[in-house]
């Protein structure tokens, strides 16, 4: 691995001044949260930071707090930690399942919430060195290439899927991401954080280089609100969704009278289908409705050359997981 | 004061370093300077981690992983290195208990923790009861995943001393077995936690 130089800053100013000061001194820096993704990325010369700012020092920073408003969680807290903790288990239950689906027991004790959703993409090329939109070229060989797993919606002029399991989940949860800056903080719904390549191809957020994604908020849901995350892999374990639907339903008296489904895996950022969500809203549940919110699910999807079988997939994932939830 | 050597200096004004707070304390003879090759020239740190209870008092590159750290400069060689990518388990190792992959993560963020490798489980002669089902139940094939199966197993019998086989493959989902020894593994550890926590 390339030298570079690791910092633990205490609080999150200081953190931020590091970035600062690297950027206006030309140095490269990179944020560390625990660095599953960031290492591998270093080691294939994908990044080639001076200094790693490691966040796991930053007080406070691995906490969750509950109360009766929501939940706010910090950017350091671990996959495991999420995936364990009693409430979100029980309110915020499309979350616990997300974070249990990613990679492995031991990515997931070392992998923060912020590192999991500000991942890079893991498309083959980017990750195997081509000089993609990702790595500020000016071309997507997936379009002319090897597209099996690559988006069938928002796709353009870069045709990722947005990597992160957790992230349609607390879309799905309508949490808001609060980031640091050298100018204090600012607050973007998740479905602002996340950003298509048709605005910025070499990124995937709003976030810019001197600035943090300090703490997730997620607010209450009401009462008879049951959400749940589904993964599909193309093996049972370790890997990155085919595709994936989060979804969360209020329910009263078997009539759904708010749905909020967001698909993983088929776009460069989590896919709400807000269509689906106003087909649902003040309906009964049938089998016939979640068949129908599944045909709904895939309009307006273009799939490439070898990734059609999304959109089957699709429908049957959306049909299948609402159907769970109505149970 | 600190002095700065020349290799300092040349590192200072090549990189256009102008705060001292995240420089290395470095020292090194002028002929490296002139080599400036990475591999001299990479920062490092001081630390303080504990391994098998053992305290060690060490200076680290920052970029070593603890892989690195604990096969080539504590001579730990059980912890294998299959993919050093997180893609294969080889590497895991107990960090505050919890399995972890080695090969993913710095040993200056495991400064002031406590690791726990392979090499800790037994007591002198007396094995630990996993590795003593690994023999009887024939779990290693070539061998070459068996301490990262020993490791995250042991972290599983720790909080939950009699799993289930299901609990046990869960546990175990990080690790490959290139030789496919699936069920053996899951046969021995089942059969550990039958015997029981203690070593005898
Ligand atoms: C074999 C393997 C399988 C995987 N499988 C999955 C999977 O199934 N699902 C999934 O979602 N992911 C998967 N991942 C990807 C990823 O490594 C993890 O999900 C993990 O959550 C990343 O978190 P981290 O804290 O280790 O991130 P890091 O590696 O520390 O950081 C990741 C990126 O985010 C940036 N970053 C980190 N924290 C912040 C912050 N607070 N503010 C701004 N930027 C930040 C870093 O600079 C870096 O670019 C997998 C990775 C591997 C190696
Ligand atoms: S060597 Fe660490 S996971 Fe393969
Ligand atoms: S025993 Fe050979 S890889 Fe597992």
């Amino acid at each position: 691995m390339k030298g570079f130089t690791n910092v633990n800053p205490k609080n999150l100013t200081q953190a931020v001044t590091l970035l600062s000061q690297a950027q206006e001194s030309g140095k490269k820096a990179a944020i560390a949260g625990g660095g599953s993704d960031l290492l591998g990325m270093i080691k294939d010369d994908l990044v080639s930071p001076d200094l790693l700012v490691n966040l796991k020092s930053v007080g406070g920073l691995d906490k969750i707090e509950s109360n009766t408003s929501g939940l706010k969680i910090g950017g350091s807290v671990t996959l495991a930690t999420l995936s364990q903790h009693p409430l979100i288990r029980s309110k915020y239950k499309a979350l616990a399942e997300a974070a249990d689906s990613v990679a492995t027991p031991q990515i997931r004790n070392t992998a923060t919430l912020a590192g999991n959703l500000c991942q890079r993409p893991w498309c083959w090329y980017f990750r195997a060195g081509f000089p993609c939109f990702k790595a500020g070229g000016r071309k997507c060989y997936s379009v002319m290439g090897e597209n099996q797993l690559h988006a069938i919606f928002g796709g353009g002029p870069s045709f990722i899927v947005h990597p992160s399991d957790t992230a349609p989940a607390l879309v799905a949860l309508d949490a808001s991401f609060h980031v640091i800056g050298p100018a204090g903080e600012r607050v973007a719904s998740a479905a602002e954080f996340f950003i298509l390549p048709s605005k910025n191809a070499a990124t995937e957020n709003i976030l810019q280089p001197n600035e943090i994604l300090a703490e997730i908020h997620i607010p209450a849901p009401p009462q008879q609100t049951k959400s749940t995350y589904a993964k599909i892999m193309d093996r049972a374990t370790w890997t990155h969704a085919v595709i994936s639907a989060a979804v969360s339903l209020e329910m009263s008296n078997g009539v759904c009278k708010r749905a909020s489904i967001v698909l993983g895996g088929v776009a460069p950022i989590p896919w709400p289908l807000p269509k689906v969500g106003q087909m649902l809203a003040g309906q009964k549940l049938t089998a016939q409705l979640a068949a129908q919110a599944g045909e709904v699910a895939v309009s307006g999807a273009h799939p490439l050359a070898k990734n059609g079988y999304k959109i089957p997939l699709t429908k049957a994932l959306v049909r299948r997981t609402l159907l769970s939830l109505a149970a | 004061m600190k002095p700065i050597s020349r290799r300092l200096f040349i590192e200072e004004t090549g990189l256009g370093i102008l705060s001292t707070t995240v420089l290395p304390s470095v020292t090194g003879s002028p002929v490296e300077a002139q080599v400036n090759s990475p591999a001299v020239s990479a920062p490092r740190t001081k630390i303080t981690i504990k391994v098998n209870d053992v305290s060690h008092h060490l200076e680290v590159e920052d970029r070593w992983t603890l892989a690195e750290t604990l096969r080539d400069h504590l001579e730990l060689t059980g912890t294998k290195i299959g993919c050093d990518r997180g893609e294969c388990g080889a590497c895991t190792v107990l960090l505050n208990e919890k399995p972890i992959y080695s090969c993913s993560y710095l040993s200056v963020w495991a400064d002031g923790q406590s690791i726990q490798t392979v090499e800790g489980l037994a007591h002198g002669d007396h094995l630990d009861p996993l590795q003593q089902a690994f023999i009887e139940h024939d779990g290693p094939q070539c061998g070459y995943c068996t301490s990262g199966q020993l490791m995250s197993a042991r972290a599983l019998l720790n909080h939950n001393p009699s799993p289930t086989a299901k609990e046990v493959r869960r546990a175990l989902s990080g690790n490959i077995c290139r030789c496919s020894n699936y069920n053996r593994y899951v046969e021995s550890i089942l059969a550990a936690a039958k015997r029981g926590q203690k070593h005898a």
